[in-house]
């Protein structure tokens, strides 16, 4: 991988094409059949746009807005973009028309991608607030032929007015290439403005660049590696994964043929190289499960027992770790019966590295896949970051760490458990807003990332929360609400869970069963149910639920930084928490200071030494009518654990 | 014009299917067939397609007249069509189903297609690829393998869409698309069939009972009742002629 004057992403892309031209570089399914581009096609498509983009007034330090799905065609007109000095900006393709307003505005767009008709007519209807947009360029003709619109010219009529000037003139655009540098601004990706405006995050050459090559060459990835572009294109990660690691490495990028399509495809490439956020791996198994559960007997016991197996030996065989020549031969026949068609159905088959990462991922959920030998990982990072934060090497791979920091990066928390990042991967500003840029990077460059954690004793990062939830036990222990409330979640009887303990001796817990999972558990047993508030006052209920509680607590014995926020008292609410009463937002997160104030009278409870608490509350139907519910709610103690002795120190 | 239908009158037995009726259909239109249940939407429809063959009457097809034709007669001349209860083949895969609507450009014997390597291995292809233009127009390439008994209805309506666009006709019969469909499908439905009349040019006449989607997307409209035509417009006109009014909720006696 040769670094030295190949510091931008033109710059390599001409590489490529001169050392591994014919070698595929993208390819997309296209009419049920695998088109590819190599190195080469690449490289003059991209230079043929670059001269079309010129001719129409593109100059260094514009920015061009993009709003398509991950295609040939968007991957070469970001690098065309950055050929001439200029800055794609791409945009979520599922975003609505209203949200495209404020980066158009913003980052003053005069030129446009825009995928099919769907994104065109987003355009054109934000067209009248967005003065400077004076271009769209289409890639799908289908459903266009009736608009008259001046702003509209299609992919293939830049592309050819380009193509022609440049069997006119093809060393202008070859010098634009060579006088960029690594400092230029690369892109800038729009961070989602839930609470306030979103942030443009402006990322050079070398902050993209530079993060991806560390990563590449840690992980090995090599032109031989294969990857399916299927997230979208205006998330980072995304962008590192199709497009700064490939030009780095040389691999090579799929696109899929529809979102629809995307497992098919995915059977079809057999991907080296993977990404899924935890609710694309849940999805999965589920899909595996719902699939096993309708299967013959003889199948669903060969896969119960191998299962079983790769549970126990899995995961140690793909550490490294020893495992004794009985379980390794178990496991061989497994893998043959069970685990080696499970990948292939998943697609999994030639996965050499699969990263998770976004959230929190169950450990059963992560075990699973690591148990059938997908050499799945976690890493951390955030758009500000250019992804690779901190990685979990070969080896050293834990459900509940993100992993040490990536070579380069330099690591530490704050007094307040923040953790502070500083790196060449560092973005360089939120554009046009110093403010934000000033308090999310202080003067010595440390960026602060607002998720709390610590160091574990291995020298892993674990994040247990954002810096603005955590709070601290009277006794000055963290309290990372979330941290816990996660730990309960992860069983499946546990539906929600609301932890508190900010200023409190002891942390105490509300919980929501999963009534479907409960459910199916209560008539197992034969008992008879009438609903979830039934359910939730039951004492196998309860029983059920200490249980999960105690064991949070035995895990959080064994981590001295929070070992004493262990879970002592729990009641199980006898109401599901709902978005339509204010309990959760919409997304479905826990509203925890509405719930606390909601429920005052349970919480307080909670802290008393009552095994039982009355309640009296108020219910709001689905038809809107209101009424009232009184029952008496049971209060249990859990079991908690002394913390794991030799490493109180800390 | 593409389409016209002079004094058709169809009876089974005593029961009069259809009266004397008259209606023209322009090239690249949508022609809606409206009506109260048995008013003959149906029968007209196997009739444009030789299903039934009428008593009395003419249809006059690009410039070629028949008193009645064979509906495989109609396939060749350009005439397709789907059906109110979907008829694919249930066990085979949506490409297969689809691949059939081929079937009538096919041109390989049996002894070629016996042999497949050489012609008609390079004719298949040809239809491959004719197919999956018109399941990348339709959207369904993630249930391009899938048998079509496993889709969902709204998904099979679609599946028959295809299949009767890959024989490329030049007049397409929809008879209810949209029945049984929620209103985002219906709203997908409406799009394809705009987009298929726009893109390729085909003349579209359709049965609809949702007024909704007939006054949206046709350009003129007939409406049967008892067999009879009752009334004959652009939507506008139709949505306020008295007898059409009356037909649809009755009339106070």
């Amino acid at each position: 991988m040769p670094v030295g004057t190949l510091d931008t992403f033109p710059k390599l892309l001409m590489h490529h094409a001169a050392t591994r031209g014919a070698r595929p570089a993208i390819r997309e399914k296209d009419l049920g059949i695998w088109q590819t581009w190599t190195w080469q096609r690449f490289a003059d498509e991209v230079r043929a746009l670059a001269c079309g983009l010129h001719a129409e007034g593109l100059r260094r330090g514009n920015h061009v807005a993009l709003v398509s799905d991950n295609r040939p065609q968007l991957y070469a007109a970001m690098c065309a973009i950055q050929c001439l000095g200029a800055v794609p900006v791409p945009l979520y393709q599922d975003a609505v028309a209203d949200e495209m307003v404020f980066p158009i505005q913003n980052a003053e767009i005069a030129l446009a991608f825009a995928e099919d008709q769907e994104q065109v007519d987003k355009l054109l209807e934000i067209l009248p607030r967005c003065a400077t947009l004076k271009r769209i360029y289409y890639d799908d003709a289908r459903g266009l032929r009736h608009y008259k619109q001046p702003e509209l010219r299609s992919y293939d009529d830049l592309l050819k007015v380009g193509g022609e000037s440049l069997a006119r003139d093809s060393t202008s655009i070859d010098s634009e290439i060579a006088s960029g540098s690594g400092s230029d601004v690369a892109g800038m990706f729009f961070t989602s403005g839930t609470t306030a405006a979103p942030k443009g995050v402006v990322h050079t050459h070398a902050s993209l660049l530079g993060p991806a090559r560390t990563a590449a060459e840690m992980e090995r990835l090599g032109e031989d590696d294969v990857i399916l572009a299927y997230l979208p294109p205006a998330w980072i990660g995304q962008n590192i994964f199709s497009c700064a690691q490939a030009f780095v490495t040389g691999y090579c990028i799929c696109c899929p043929e529809a979102p629809e399509t995307v497992m098919t495809d995915m059977r079809e490439i057999g991907p080296t190289y993977y990404f899924a956020p935890p609710r694309v791996l849940e999805a999965l198994l589920t899909q595996v499960s719902i699939r096993m559960d309708d299967a013959a007997a003889p199948k669903r016991w060969l896969y119960r027992k191998f299962m079983g197996i790769a549970g126990r030996v899995g995961g140690a065989l793909l550490d490294g770790k020893p495992v004794g020549i009985l379980g390794r031969i178990a496991y061989a026949i497994g893998d043959l019966l069970v685990y080696g068609p499970l990948r292939n159905v998943l697609g999994m088959s030639r996965v050499r590295i699969g990263y998770t990462a976004g959230e929190a991922i169950g450990p059963d959920l992560f075990k699973f896949y690591r148990s059938i030998g997908i050499n799945l990982k976690q890493l951390y990072g955030s758009t500000e970051t250019a992804v690779f934060v901190c990685i979990q090497p070969d080896g050293e791979v834990r459900a509940d760490t993100v992993g040490p920091a990536v070579n380069g990066v330099e690591l530490r928390f704050s007094p307040e458990r923040e953790l502070l990042i500083r790196s060449d991967g560092l973005f360089r500003e939120y554009y046009k807003n110093p403010d934000a840029t000033r308090q999310a990077k202080d003067a010595e460059g440390w960026f602060h990332t607002g998720d709390a954690g610590f160091f574990d004793a291995g020298g892993h990062v674990k994040i247990i929360d954002r810096v603005k939830d955590v709070g601290k036990l009277s006794d000055g222990t963290l309290f990372a609400p979330k941290y816990l409330e996660n730990k309960l979640k992860f069983f499946p009887y546990i539906k929600e869970a609301v932890c508190f303990g900010h200023e409190r001796a002891e942390v105490g817990a509300f919980i929501n069963i999963d009534p479907e999972a409960i459910g199916n558990w209560a008539e197992k047993r034969g008992m008879p149910y009438s609903g979830y508030t039934d359910l939730a006052s039951r004492d196998e209920v309860y029983d059920l639920i200490r249980e999960c509680v105690e064991r949070v607590n035995a895990d959080l014995a064994g981590e001295p930084e929070i070992a004493n926020s262990q879970i002592h008292r729990f009641l199980i609410l006898h109401k599901e928490l709902d978005a339509d009463d204010g309990e959760l937002t919409r997304t479905r997160k826990v509203r925890r200071g509405f719930i606390g104030e909601k429920y005052g009278q349970l919480l307080e409870a909670l802290y008393s030494s009552d095994s039982m608490v009355h309640v009296n509350a108020q219910v709001r139907y689905e038809d809107g009518r209101t009424g009232t519910f009184s029952a008496d709610l049971k209060i249990r103690d859990a079991k908690t654990f002394a913390p794991a002795a030799a490493t109180r120190a800390a | 014009m593409i389409l016209s239908v002079e004094n058709v009158s169809l009876a089974f037995g005593g029961v009069k299917a259809l009266s004397d009726v008259s209606f023209d259909v322009e090239e690249h239109e949508i022609r809606a067939i409206i009506g109260p249940n048995g008013a003959g939407k149906s029968s007209m429809l196997n009739v444009l397609n030789g299903v039934y063959h009428p008593q009395t009457g003419k249809i006059r097809f690009k410039e070629k007249t028949f008193s009645d034709m064979d509906p495989h007669q109609a396939a060749a001349l350009g005439i397709a069509r789907t059906f109110q209860n979907i008829a694919l083949f249930k066990g085979m895969t949506v490409l297969d189903n689809v691949m059939t609507g081929r079937n009538l450009k096919m041109r390989c014997n049996f002894l070629q297609q016996a042999v497949w390597f050489g012609p008609a291995k390079r004719e298949e292809l040809e239809h491959r690829r004719a197919v999956e233009q018109i399941i990348d127009f339709l959207e369904i390439q993630h249930i391009r393998k899938t048998p079509v008994g496993r889709l969902p209805y709204g998904l099979q309506k679609r599946v028959e869409l295809a299949r009767a666009l890959a024989a490329e006709p030049q007049l397409l019969l929809l008879d209810e698309p949209m029945a049984g469909m929620n209103l985002e499908e219906k709203q997908d439905m409406c799009r394809f069939v705009l987009d298929v009349n726009d893109q390729f040019g085909t003349t579209i006449v359709l049965i609809e009972h949702d007024m909704g989607v007939v006054m949206d997307i046709s350009d003129r409209v007939v409406v049967l009742d008892y067999g009879r035509k009752i009334a004959d417009g652009v939507p506008e006109e139709i949505r306020n002629n008295k007898a059409v009014i009356d037909a649809y909720l009755g009339v106070a006696d």
